[in-house]
């Protein structure tokens, strides 16, 4: 019974268990279901899903294998095409969005889509970045907004009731999503965490008395020292599609700026060359050398980049590839030096990790990175976090 | 046995049913949530329905599982034995009994709300795993077995300031109280506040959901904000307009203290409802 249904959860990432699955027999069993497809619903969801982050993807594995169980009819609300979707997240702000779904046609919004794509096509630059030209990639089709406004099968347009797990009230839980403010709070307690760890030790006072008590010695208890000793360099690329980003992300690690013994942001352009800066509004004369930072922070310094790596591959691989300035060495030279002299280093890149593969640069950073790219979200803090500790 | 909201208490569906699994199958049920959407009181109501008593055990950052189960005081017991007092001679003087141990040996079914349990150390949760499972533990002073005569109900809140561990999630349900929408809002406010008016009432709540909406507040209202402030309005007698005027001068809700709790999201308001005026004058 529902073994495909529990596979399915497995196989979308949900930690299920054996044990959880027998408990939900039990109280099948026992009748707290009711032998009514929400009550059901209902119940698998508090046996199954032990984190606040699955439950949108535990809404979506559920309308997919019980699609149907409750069939009313069938006047069923076509889904529009997947990738119509994403273009629709592409080109309408969220605004938009909201009007055009208010209006609920969907000539209407092909009429706009078809409106924005030839604006698009106008301002079309050319050459391979991908991002914010024709926007026709892959990976640009749903680049920027994962968490966009879904035109989905809600609003019933047919006034047929929605079923629950369709509302996918819990989408905004998802800790695979990038970051916004509402879990910018947690990504700054798992900095803390981070920022937290410390090997000293020093006399735990009421541990010793307990102790010696109870043995009838003087049984000396240690615990660890709560101190902040890791020291942090950030690198923030700058300028153009990931300026929102950067200022999330600033805003990160200033709130955790005390947690930490040493801090020091330096801002770049795409890839890392000769230069960086620490002042946005006079980068082309207030610069300092990269190799001046090499120099001044020693190796124990943790690296962070933040940046979506999306540029020509001539932008890395070349030198004078810079957008900005000449430079007489490639990107590629300037990373590896960073990565030769800091063990621990980590890149986050704002754009999700499923569309990585389609773009040439991110593959050559991630791989002069030696895999350490980690997506700007929940978990890809968490796990960035984990490879800097190690 | 069948919990089904109270008259103090709306229960939505998932609720009902994740309270009435896990106190059909005696599993542990871990609720997280909003700070302010009701998870403590959750505990008190689903005692009140069931009619028995609750147990409370409040969770600090100091507080170890081995508290829950027993404590031995052995400080004041080599403190008796240099003062030669007779009591010295039972160890079962200084055994103090912790809440897990009240909630086995009462009689009938109690509730016992572990309430923040990520306020703990982080191997906290482990240390209760077979505690909880087998509701039964051991103590070494004495060497008795202290065993549950009824499983009690077991509810856990969290705040998600820690991750807990996989297997003692394994053992729980899990329910996530989401922010009610204007309905059930309307309808907790209708079980708490039976006589309000119906206007001051929908006037509030466009100004309570409008605040939420203010982007980057440190902490956005809840209910139990609501709450307060619908009392401290019908307390002060405010006469209907006032929560309705477009008076450029009184853009800011009365009482708002009620509502926002620090004083720089009482800023970030002030300053959004200035900008405000300046647009429409």
């Amino acid at each position: 019974m529902f073994t495909n249904f529990f596979y399915a959860l497995k196989d979308n990432g949900i930690p299920v268990s054996i044990k959880e699955y027998l408990t939900l027999m039990e109280a099948m069993d026992a009748g707290c279901a009711n032998f009514s497809v929400d009550d059901f619903y209902y119940l698998s969801r508090a046996t199954f899903v032990k984190d606040e982050g699955n439950l949108d993807k535990f809404d979506r594995v559920f309308g997919k294998i019980f699609e149907g169980v409750e069939f009313i009819g069938d006047d069923v609300t076509e889904i529009p095409k997947e990738w119509l979707e994403k273009l629709a997240e592409l080109y309408l702000s969220k605004e938009e969005m909201d009007e055009i779904k208010s209006l609920g046609s969907w000539d209407e919004i092909m009429e706009t889509l078809k409106k924005r794509l030839e604006e698009q096509e106008k301002r079309h630059q050319g050459g391979n970045k991908m991002i914010g030209t024709a926007g026709r990639s892959p990976f640009g089709a749903y680049g920027y907004n994962p968490e966009g406004v879904r035109i989905g099968q809600d609003e019933g347009r047919h006034g047929r009731a929605l079923k629950v797990w369709d509302k996918r009230e819990y989408k905004n839980l998802d800790d695979s999503v990038e970051l916004g403010t509402r879990n910018i709070k947690i990504a700054l307690r798992k900095l803390r965490q981070f920022a937290r760890e410390g090997e000293a030790t020093e006399l735990d006072l009421d541990g010793t008395i307990h102790a010696t008590a109870h043995q009838g010695y003087l049984d000396i208890k240690m615990v660890p020292e709560r101190h902040n000793a890791v020291k942090l360099l950030l690198f923030f690329d700058v300028g153009g599609s990931m300026d929102p980003h950067i200022k999330i992300c600033e805003e990160l690690f200033s709130a955790a700026r005390s947690e930490f013994k040493h801090l020091e942001f330096f801002y770049f352009h795409n890839c890392l060359y000769d230069r960086v800066w620490k002042d946005n509004r006079r980068r082309h004369n207030d610069h300092m050398s990269t190799m001046d930072v090499l120099h001044t922070y020693p190796h124990d310094y943790k690296v962070i980049f933040v940046g979506d790596a999306s540029m020509s591959p001539y932008e890395i691989t070349y030198p004078g590839g810079s957008v900005e300035h000449w430079n007489e060495e490639s990107g590629e030279v300037w990373m590896n030096r960073v990565s030769n002299i800091y063990s621990r280093a980590v890149w986050l890149n704002p754009i999700p990790d499923e569309h990585w593969q389609y773009s040439q640069s991110i593959q050559i950073m991630k791989t002069l990175m030696q895999d350490k790219m980690y997506p700007l979200s929940l978990s890809g803090i968490d796990g960035a976090m984990r490879e800097l500790r190690r | 046995m069948k919990f089904a909201g109270t008259e103090d208490y709306v229960a939505t569906d998932d609720l009902k049913i994740a309270v009435n699994a896990a106190a059909t199958l005696r599993r542990p049920l871990l609720i997280k949530g909003e700070p302010g959407t009701g998870k403590t009181v959750l505990a008190n109501e689903v005692a009140k329905a069931f009619g028995t008593d609750l147990i409370e055990w409040h969770i600090k950052s100091t507080t170890k599982a081995q508290q829950g189960l027993y404590e031995y005081d052995a400080v004041s017991r080599l403190r008796d034995s240099q003062l030669g007092d007779e009591k010295v001679k039972d160890i079962r003087n200084y055994i103090k009994k912790g809440k897990l141990w009240d909630a086995f040996t009462s009689d009938g079914t109690p509730i016992l709300l572990i309430d923040e349990i990520d306020k703990a150390d982080i191997e906290f949760p482990n240390d209760l795993l077979l505690e909880l499972d087998r509701m039964e533990f051991h103590v070494y002073e004495t060497g008795e077995t202290v065993k549950a005569v009824n499983r009690p109900i077991v509810i856990i809140t969290s705040n998600n300031e820690k991750e807990l561990p996989d297997a003692f999630l394994r053992r729980c349900f899990f329910h996530f109280i989401k922010f009610p929408d204007e309905q059930t809002m309307k309808e907790i406010i209708a079980v708490h506040y039976p006589d309000i008016s119906n206007k001051l009432v929908k006037d509030a709540l466009n100004i309570f959901f409008e605040i939420r909406e203010v982007p980057g507040l440190k902490k956005k209202p809840s209910t139990s904000e609501l709450l307060d402030w619908l009392k401290l309005l019908m307390a002060e007698e405010l006469p209907e307009e006032v929560l309705k005027s477009k008076d450029p001068s009184s853009l800011i809700p009365p009482l708002h203290g009620a509502l926002l709790k620090n004083e720089q999201d009482v800023h970030l308001f002030e300053r959004l409802a200035f900008m405000n005026r300046r647009k429409t004058v």
